[in-house]
């Protein structure tokens, strides 16, 4: 997903048939909608920074110290006399990168965890049923910065920290997906066709769990994103030279108490709508694949 | 065509009864102009496959359609009274109290953690708020013995009950505050066939002893000639064929109802020659034009595929919705 | 074993351990057990249709498991072919199941959601390294048309929710077929189906019968059915065989009271035959706690003494005819 603008005109011309197609599709589909737009935009303006920032984010003194937002700086400047606005536009790179890398790690080790432990059930069911839960039962944030304390900072270190905090739910849905599947009479079926346990798993069960690891994902990336933020809130994120959200929350708490509200605020705001897009995306999905009761 | 009857004279009279489903795809008709009266001590059969609408008729004469549905046209006289626009107090009041609807699976329709006295008294005093619980559970027991369930089974809990007793107790909920008319939707469904016909044969008693009608909703046309006085046939939401039973076994006029009866394997012949209806029921968001089962039709013609047939009185109280038999009507 | 026999089933058993409750784990050591199939025995010659017949509960669905080994027995042997199939080791029998197939009740169930008719069909072909790529292709539209979905080409492309329940019911029976099997178990095949159509899926079974040269046992309720399908019928109740043999002698002379009033029981499509159906005291028992002696004593009409002490053995009354039951006059 690098580069050019035809690229983007390849995307934007396939998404408008995919958006028209879900806003028939009822509540659910809007939902699923206006959150594709939603992180579909953050994503781009973060990666069309360099073209669309109205100032070098990270050069300093391009203004008054920290001055209220106005019509040269509508976001404000910072300690730095950095442009508030251009590290809006700028800052997004690395919550994203950890949040994309830890859902990418999670599936990786979740999915296939999550299958074989429920599948062949036993012993090995029951061992990881226990150190999942256990994990599952501690305070998200609070494991995460445990793991990161131990590893250290770096985008990578923080992006294994929320991995590891997110397997269990991974593996939770998986595990009751597949208990239910395993009954079904097309699984018989297809053993009695002959098919061997790993044919099962990877062409029978896997392609019908699906649908609920990418809700999963959704939820992940949103949860990913928030705990990143917090990370980087207490000095567990990576170094200060590149322009960055979570960066900006820390600073901008110490500064709020002094009634300087537009250094945490952006960055806040920017965050919420990206965390906020991707649970929409879930509740969407979840919506249109499980639909509730009523209907 | 169908006379329009007298509201009065009849303890049940539908005319045009017209249920559409209004979904995301679009709209569905489930029954579409939908007509026929029921008498005390009468039983109506309403027999069809899936697809049929006979459920959707079943729920619409107790406004119970679920949601997207809608009654759109045409009105349900109950003892002369229009229940079609009556608003949902007196429609509550209705339920129940003299319309029962008997559902298909007992399972699922009975509180698994309230013991059965619980269901009746419940359903007792919330109808009739001056009885009291003494007096609900003494009418309670003399249901239990009409439904033949032995009286200290009314302590148990759904699930300590079989399958064929707990459908007793639906039907001794049904008939507890003595309704006029019982729907029981695939009664017997979940049942053994022993079973089966025992529940059968108590509805039938049932009702002749407290004079009432009966509707049984079912896809088993051998249930319904040999139990019930009169049969509606649906197919994709229409009545193709409204006959007394003997009549619609003897001279079966339309093609369905004939492919129907004649892939029915009968217990009591021998070498049977048994024959199959082409094709499958039409997708009712896309239906055909015209004769809805017209594509399935060894005997369609060209007028079939144009416009959809209206039904037609071959005689007296036989009808028959068939270009077929567009000559042989016995209009007054 | 005569050498016309495909199948032979001998004392059959399949018990299912009930759950105990927390306590009951606690306090009791016994074990108590669902006792769906126990001890049946019966043969299926090359060739024929052997109906199952019982109401839900009785066991006969489990058999038809057991016999494709798709769940292991608690007791007894399964021969196939003269040969002892019951202990084989899992990984050995896998080439057996080129040979012994099933069909499924539920036609929206037994097909995978996500797997296109094109791939479930000829999944059989790549589990077992047959035919491959165009191959492949070429054989599952050959079945696709056997089985009476045309033109083919239309359906390889198709989810199993784009299609109807009887349409389903051929994919499944397709899948099947396509290995060349000789045996197939058919599980209620159309208890699922719109009764106008039920019809064509039996005739379509008979007709790959003819033309595959394959032996069924047809498991359903629906005595009627049975008795329109088979060449021999056993009736099953509470887990054991109470009648068996020739479908047309059993159909004129049942001798099991419990036979007697399943068929009595039946309705038939005609107003005037107001059948008077046998009644039975009581309901099925539970397959837990089995009643002693015969199994059918609480609810039999006839029982007495003998029948409630000790079970009767499936007994030949005639050389086409087995029934086990005290009170019949042989």
């Amino acid at each position: 997903m690098m580069g050019g603008s035809s690229t983007k005109k390849n995307m934007f011309s396939r998404l408008v048939p995919l958006l028209t197609s879900l806003a028939r599709r009822g509540l659910a589909g809007w939902f699923i909608a206006i959150g594709l737009i939603m992180v579909i935009a953050i994503v781009v303006m973060t990666m069309l920074a360099p073209w669309i920032s109205p100032h070098d984010p990270s050069a300093i003194e391009m203004g008054p110290l920290l001055s209220p937002p106005s019509s040269q700086f509508p976001f404000g400047t910072n300690k730095l006399g950095q442009d508030m606005l251009s590290r809006v536009i700028s800052g997004g790179g690395i919550m994203i990168q950890v949040a994309l890398l830890s859902v990418v790690i999670c599936m990786a080790g979740g999915i296939p965890i999550g299958l074989l432990s429920s599948y062949t059930g036993g012993i090995l069911d029951r061992i990881l049923c226990l150190i999942m839960d256990s994990i599952y039962a501690f305070p998200g944030l609070v494991l995460a910065i445990a793991i990161a304390l131990m590893l250290g900072r770096g985008v990578v270190n923080m992006a294994l920290s929320i991995a590891v905090v997110y397997v269990p739910s991974y593996f939770r849905v998986i595990r009751s997906q597949v208990l239910s599947i395993k009954e079904m009479a097309y699984v018989e079926a297809a053993n009695a066709i002959g098919a061997k346990g790993h044919t099962i798993l990877s062409r029978y069960i896997l392609p019908n769990v699906i649908p609920s690891i990418i809700v999963v994902a959704t939820v992940n990336f949103a949860d990913a994103i928030l705990t990143a933020a917090g990370l980087t809130f207490i000095g567990l994120g990576v170094s200060v030279d590149i322009p960055d959200w979570g960066y900006d929350l820390t600073v901008g708490r110490t500064l709020l108490t002094t009634g300087v509200w537009w250094v945490i605020a952006f960055p806040g705001i920017m965050v919420v709508l990206l965390a906020l897009g991707f649970t929409l995306m879930g509740e969407g999905l979840s919506e249109l694949w499980n639909p509730r009761l009523e209907q | 065509m169908i006379e329009q009857t007298n509201a009065e004279s009849h303890l049940l009279t539908v005319n045009g009864l017209t249920v559409e489903y209004w979904t995301r795809r679009g709209k569905i008709r489930a029954v579409e102009n939908a007509s026929f009266t029921l008498d005390r001590r009468e039983t109506l059969g309403v027999v069809g496959e899936s697809g049929s609408g006979k459920s959707t008729l079943g729920l619409s004469l107790i406004k119970l359609v679920p949601y997207p549905g809608r009654i759109v046209s045409g009105d349900i006289n109950l003892e002369g009274q229009n229940i079609r626009r009556m608003k949902d107090e007196e429609m509550r009041d209705v339920r129940g109290r003299r319309i029962s609807y008997v559902f298909q699976d007992p399972m699922t329709s009975l509180n698994p953690v309230e013991k059965i006295k619980d269901h009746f008294v419940e359903l007792i005093q919330t109808h009739e708020p001056k009885v009291s619980k003494t007096q609900a559970l003494e009418r309670a027991n003399q249901l239990f013995r009409d439904v033949g369930i032995q009286e200290e089974r009314i302590s148990d809990y759904p699930h300590q009950l079989s399958g064929g007793m707990r459908q007793r107790v639906m039907i001794a909920l049904a008939l507890a505050l003595n309704p006029s008319v019982i729907i029981a939707d695939e009664p017997t469904t979940a049942l053994d066939v022993v079973v089966q016909a025992k529940i059968l044969d108590l509805l039938n008693t049932l009702r002749d002893r407290y004079g009432m009608a009966l509707i049984l909703i079912t896809h088993d046309l051998s249930i319904v000639l040999q139990r019930s006085d009169k049969i509606i046939v649906m197919y994709a939401g229409r009545i193709v064929e409204y006959a007394s039973s003997v009549d619609l076994y003897s001279s079966t006029q339309h093609p369905y109802s004939q492919g129907l009866l004649n892939s029915i394997p009968n217990i009591e012949l021998i070498d049977q020659k048994l024959e199959a209806i082409e094709g499958s029921p039409p997708d009712l968001l896309n239906p055909p034009k015209g004769c809805r089962f017209w594509p399935r039709c060894s005997f369609a013609m060209p007028e079939c595929r144009i416009e959809e047939p209206p039904l037609f009185e071959t005689k007296k109280n036989h009808l028959v919705r068939c270009y077929l038999y567009k000559d042989e009507t016995n209009d007054q | 074993m005569t050498s016309d026999e495909i199948l032979r089933v001998e004392h059959l058993k399949k018990y299912f351990p009930v759950e105990k409750g927390f306590l009951e784990r606690l306090l009791t050591t016994s074990r108590r057990f669902v006792k769906a199939v126990d001890d049946i025995s019966f043969s299926i010659n090359k060739g024929e249709v052997f109906s199952l017949v019982g109401e839900s509960g009785c066991g006969k669905s489990t058999t038809g498991r057991l016999v494709v080994r798709l769940i292991e027995p608690t007791a007894g042997q399964v021969f196939f072919e003269q040969k002892n199939i019951t202990e084989i080791e899992k990984g050995a029998f896998r080439e057996y199941r080129r040979k012994l197939q099933i069909i499924f009740q539920d036609p929206y169930a037994s097909l995978n959601p996500r797997m296109k008719v094109g791939q479930a069909v000829g999944h059989p072909l790549e589990i077992h390294h047959l035919e491959k790529g165009d191959e492949e292709r070429k054989k599952v539209l050959e079945i696709l048309q056997r089985v009476g979905l045309t033109p083919p080409e239309q359906f390889i492309n198709l989810y199993p929710h784009q299609l109807s329940g009887g349409q389903r019911q051929r994919i499944a029976m397709a899948r099947s077929i396509i290995l060349n099997p000789e045996f197939i178990v058919a599980d209620e095949p159309v208890s699922m189906i719109d009764v106008s159509l039920r019809t064509t899926i039996i005739d379509l079974m008979l007709e790959l019968r003819k033309e595959f040269d394959l032996t069924y046992l047809f498991i359903t309720h629906d005595l009627a059915i049975a008795k329109y399908i088979s060449h021999r019928i056993a009736i099953m109740y509470l887990g054991k065989i109470v009648e068996m043999g020739d479908k047309n002698e059993i159909f004129s002379n049942p001798m099991h009271p419990y036979t007697q009033a399943l068929m009595s029981s039946i309705p038939v499509p005609n107003p005037e035959r107001k059948r008077k159906a046998i009644e039975l005291k009581g309901e099925v028992s539970s397959a837990i706690d089995i009643p002693k002696g015969c199994r059918f004593n609480p609810r039999c009409p006839y029982a007495d003494k003998k029948c409630k002490a000790a079970e009767p053995e499936l007994i030949p009354v005639k050389p086409n005819h087995l029934v086990s039951c005290y009170q019949t006059k042989a």
